[in-house]
């Protein structure tokens, strides 16, 4: 996969020393790497959770979970795969404010999650323009700068298609399997 | 100052109805000096945090912990509960307890009155205040759930109240004591002996020690309390002591307080009752423990206001009182518990449990909270959403049909048709 780096690899975090004059570069890991690996955990989670549970346990597998926006609600209700994302981001900022991510569109049902930021809009365009590539920026909100990175999320499955193409509250209806649908948005603070 | 037990000193203006009976036990909710805002958050969920949880807390503090939404955070810093519920505030505190202008929603929602043709044109302040939403519960209002239970009839009359069981499925084994023989003492007392022969503890073979013994000892226990009452009741005693009631006998405060009294509290009461202090006897009178008076007598006795007082001519009432005169099924009246403490029915350890609900404020503010474990037990959605929005229909306790119309359900069938379409 390419990645479109808008900083420079020698970025890093503050663990991460000025390397020169003869001397050991410090130990650490380029912002680029963490997100690509963090997003790497959520991804495999996240298709995982798609096929095994709710294609497998669901309506067009052994019909025992009710997969639903309103799973709460319903007896034997499962999340969504896009409500299990959210989550695993809302369990993660319980216990650490080391990062942060969150799933967004440019087509969201709730309008919540429509890009906010110029690096969230200017990352998810890319990634639906350059299929295939990620996003890397950085941004100011508040008071603190973040390392911001924007990865494709690709539709894997017909369920996602479908529901997203048959919802009241989508603004596109022609989604397809493999398509961008939105993006992973992962932020540091630097 | 800073030694004495007295802190009324301290309070810098009154407490908001939910915490003025509590307001001397500072430290339940200041529990650190320096703790800030973090401190105070921590106090409100140690009392809050499972109510909000069974809610489905609409906006929970996780949803805006994501540093995207620190723009918003600048116009309401959502985290903290007291951004919104600033105590000791009467002068800027309406309705839910709530201090901010009631223009709240528009502040992150604003596109859903611009885009959403329903919506259009609506006033900033009406989206919690009309019937169709609430920051915090909407169980009984989201879209999906008008839509599913669109289009029934007003009045389902076949339903009768399940019977409760949760004390007996519940409690621990010998918890209501060691059962020593106090025969002596019920010697002294026929009166009392045939008061709990018609008990349902006599039933359950609870006999005085049960109640009477101290610690579980052979020393009698001349007047038991609420900790005797809870080693069997654990479920109906937690309730009290979260609600209005017996909230003053809270394990969570700071400081034991004495039990409030219809005196100091707020509403409307009747002189007879002013200086009763409220346990688990003030309502179901000792020995007999008559369920069914507690659940309507034991109101009446105290409460005096406008809608109290129309209960027993009101329809709910009518079906109460031929209920008790066994001119109709058992289950089929509608008590004042039937609606202020209903009986829940719930799963533990696949056992199907039906408790009495002892909180007698978990489902009323905002009254919403009631249509679903209450008004639909009986009602359609629809005239739920209608009944409960109608302030004259709740003086008059329900004796009619709503006069008011939340157009909620006619936007969301709308809406559905058209996407049907």
């Amino acid at each position: 996969m390419k990645n479109k780096s808008l900083l420079s690899l020698t970025l890093a975090f503050s663990l991460v020393g000025l390397a020169g004059c003869g001397e050991k570069p410090a130990a650490g890991i380029a912002p680029e790497k963490y997100t690509d690996s963090l997003f790497a955990v959520m991804k495999a989670d996240r298709t995982n959770y798609t096929k095994l549970i709710v294609k497998r346990l669901g309506p067009k597998g052994a019909n025992v979970i009710k997969p639903d926006e309103h799973w709460k609600d319903i007896e034997n209700g499962a999340m969504l795969p896009a409500q299990m994302f959210r989550a695993g981001a809302e369990a993660v900022a319980d216990m650490t404010d080391d990062f942060t991510y969150s799933l967004q569109s440019l087509w969201p049902i709730n309008k919540q999650n429509a890009p906010k930021t110029p690096v969230e809009e200017a990352g998810l365009q890319y990634i639906v323009d350059n299929p295939g590539e990620n996003y890397y920026g950085e941004e100011k909100l508040g008071d603190v700068t973040y390392f911001t990175a924007v990865y494709p999320d690709v539709a894997v499955s017909d369920a996602c298609t479908s529901c997203h193409n048959d919802h009241k509250d989508t603004p596109k209806t022609d989604f397809k399997v493999g398509d961008v649908m939105g993006g992973v948005v992962i932020r540091v603070p630097l | 100052m800073f030694a004495s037990n007295d802190k009324s000193d301290f309070l810098i203006g009154t407490a908001t109805h939910g915490h003025h009976q509590i307001e001397m036990a500072c430290e339940t909710c200041h529990t650190d000096a320096f703790g800030g805002q973090d401190a105070l958050q921590a106090a409100c969920l140690n009392c809050h945090a499972q109510e909000l949880e069974d809610a489905h807390d609409s906006h929970p503090k996780k949803k805006f912990t994501d540093p995207r939404n620190a723009d918003l955070l600048e116009i309401i810093d959502a985290r903290y509960c007291i951004s919104c519920h600033t105590e000791h505030q009467e002068e800027q505190t309406h309705a839910m307890g709530v201090t901010i202008p009631e223009d709240y929603c528009y502040h992150c929602h604003q596109e859903t009155l611009e885009q959403r043709e329903s919506h259009k044109g609506l006033a900033f302040d009406t989206c919690a205040s009309a019937g169709c939403h609430n920051f915090h519960d909407n169980r009984a209002l989201y879209e999906n759930f008008l839509v599913a239970n669109a289009n029934q009839p007003w009045l389902n009359q076949t339903r009768i109240s399940p019977a409760r069981n949760a004390a007996q499925l519940t409690a621990k084994k010998n918890s209501a004591g060691n059962h020593h023989d106090f025969s002596e003492y019920i010697s002294k007392h026929q009166d009392i002996k045939q008061d709990w022969l018609a008990s349902r503890h006599a039933e359950a073979g609870i006999n005085c020690g049960g109640c009477h013994s101290a610690n579980n000892s052979d020393q009698w226990l001349a007047k038991p309390g609420v900790s005797e009452c809870r080693n069997c009741h654990a479920n109906e005693t937690e309730g009290f002591m979260a609600g209005k009631h017996g909230m003053r006998l809270s394990d969570k405060l700071s400081q034991r307080l004495n039990p409030i009294t219809p005196a100091e509290s707020r509403l409307s009461f009747k002189e007879s009752s002013l200086h009763t202090q409220q346990g688990c006897n003030s309502c179901h009178s000792a020995h007999r423990f008559d369920t069914a008076s507690a659940a309507t007598e034991g109101c009446l006795s105290c409460h005096n206001d406008e809608h109290s007082l129309a209960f027993m001519d009101s329809p709910h009432g009518q079906l109460w009182q031929l209920e008790q005169a066994g001119e109709a099924e058992a289950g089929s009246g509608v008590s004042c518990a039937s609606c202020h403490m209903p009986r829940i029915e719930e799963k533990q350890n696949g056992l199907n449990i039906v408790r009495v609900e002892h909180n007698q404020n978990m489902n009323l503010r905002p009254n919403e909270k009631m249509i679903r474990p209450v008004c639909m037990q009986c009602h359609s959605l629809e005239f739920s959403i209608d009944a409960l929005a109608d302030n004259d229909l709740i003086r008059n306790n329900f004796n009619g049909k709503p006069a008011v119309h939340i157009e909620s359900m006619d936007w969301a069938l709308k809406r559905n048709r058209n996407h049907s379409n």
